[in-house]
């Protein structure tokens, strides 16, 4: 049982929020040559980005049409596609970890927290890009609302369809990192992630992870899967995307 | 012709760092090999033109990786070599013929420059900092073409300069001494 006193101390104010986001942090190692190039360029997009500027907006005459569904488009797990057929009525975000009250946030419960809409470029590592509007709640008010502990610095995010990733404090807290639940004003189609999907838009798109199902709040990541930070890594992408 | 040793040893890495971009490059490439003009393009969208290449999406974490590490080399050697050059008055490069000076200030000044900014275009981070990259270009798509075309330009200007160089001797940028 978690007391209140406890509890309250787990809601830190926004400003403490965004400290969290300026603890030093590096990009996890590999071992290879490698680490140096890209801890170079997420050090040096740390000091281009400190004022935590946003990524250009589109007007919705911009957004394009048929924006591609690729990989995952339809997760074959038996519970997935039970919610699915209940409308994601029963589905629920467990948001666990370093936060002062761990919960499971309804659809409803999500939709009920301030939303954002933004009308983006999503940045796909093959080359392609293309433009959508995305509604959701942001990243920031979810883990306010779960009470992040002081002690956070990392928040990793696994999918239905079992990958995994993560983000620190800085991307994380980010005002435009997004839980989106809508896609072009309806809601999210099931080919992008139904019922939630993430928005990082500073990096490329493989972290954005669609069909997001569970979120947990650490303060290390080698003791998380792998220790690799993301599950990307096995197949040689780079934790850091923002290239 | 001589050859100071800064300019030797700067040379040598750009040309190990060069010939890792291209390759890095390709293996980008082969990922999406069609080009858009404007903001976005995608498989639905028509294409300013498409390449004939066998599709591969498997290249690109390690290309990623190269394209980037060679990326920094390049750019850190070449401001080495550009401010020393400055300080050397090394750029008159008095020792060549009118349409050697022409490749040579325009690889320097024109190409490796319009390399490097359309390149940090395509990053979704350097453009949050500074989205007047997108108008300088005409949008991220925009950019990634004429990315493209910088580096064929560029892979040109490299095969011509091995070609020749091999034929008139390359002691001179080896070892300093023509």
């Amino acid at each position: 049982m978690i007391s209140r006193r406890k509890l309250l101390k787990g809601i830190p104010a926004g400003g403490s929020l965004l400290l969290a986001g300026c603890k030093d942090s590096l990009p996890p190692a590999y071992g290879t040559l490698f680490d140096a190039s890209n801890t170079l360029t997420f050090t040096a997009h740390r000091i281009l980005l400190r004022s935590q500027p946003l990524v250009r907006e589109f007007s919705r005459d911009q957004i394009t049409k048929n924006f591609p569904a690729i990989n995952e488009t339809n997760p074959s797990n038996p519970e997935y596609q039970r919610l699915r057929k209940g409308r994601f009525a029963e589905w629920r975000l467990p948001i666990e970890g370093l936060v002062g009250k761990p919960t499971a946030l309804s659809l409803d419960a999500l939709k009920r927290l301030p939303s954002r809409t933004q009308v983006t470029q999503h940045n796909c590592e093959q080359g392609w890009s293309a433009i959508a509007a995305w509604t959701g709640v942001p990243l920031s008010s979810v883990l306010q609302e779960a009470g992040m502990l002081p002690q956070a610095r990392y928040v990793v995010f696994h999918t239905v369809d079992g990958w995994w990733d993560s983000l620190d404090m800085f991307d994380a807290l980010h005002p435009q990192t997004l839980l989106a639940y809508g896609m072009n004003g309806g809601d999210l189609p099931v080919p992008h992630g139904a019922p939630l999907r993430l928005r990082v838009e500073r990096q490329l798109g493989y972290k954005s992870l669609k069909y997001v199902s569970r979120i947990d709040v650490t303060e290390r990541l080698d003791d998380v899967e792998d220790g690799t930070g993301a599950v990307g890594a096995a197949y040689g992408y780079s934790w850091y995307a923002g290239i | 012709m001589r050859h100071p040793l800064w300019v030797r040893v700067t040379h040598w890495i750009h040309f190990l760092a060069f010939s890792a971009l291209l390759v890095s490059g390709a293996a980008l490439l082969i990922a999406h090999p069609r080009f858009y003009w404007g903001e976005s393009g995608y498989f639905d969208t028509p294409a300013a033109f498409e390449l004939p290449l066998p599709v591969n999406l498997d290249q690109t974490g390690w290309g990623r990786d190269l394209h980037f590490l060679a990326a920094w080399i390049t750019t850190l050697t070449g401001l080495v070599y550009l401010a020393w050059g400055l300080f050397a008055r090394h750029f008159r490069y008095r020792a060549y013929n009118p349409l050697q000076r022409i490749a040579y200030r325009g690889v320097v000044f024109g190409l490796l420059p319009v390399a490097i900014l359309t390149g940090l275009t395509l990053s979704p981070a350097v453009t949050a900092a500074y989205p007047v990259l997108f108008s300088l270009f005409g949008g991220r798509q925009s950019a990634r073409t004429i990315h493209f075309f910088t580096a064929g330009l560029l892979a040109i200007f490299f095969l011509g300069h091995v070609v020749l160089t091999v034929r008139q001797g390359v002691r001179s940028i080896i070892v300093g001494k023509a």
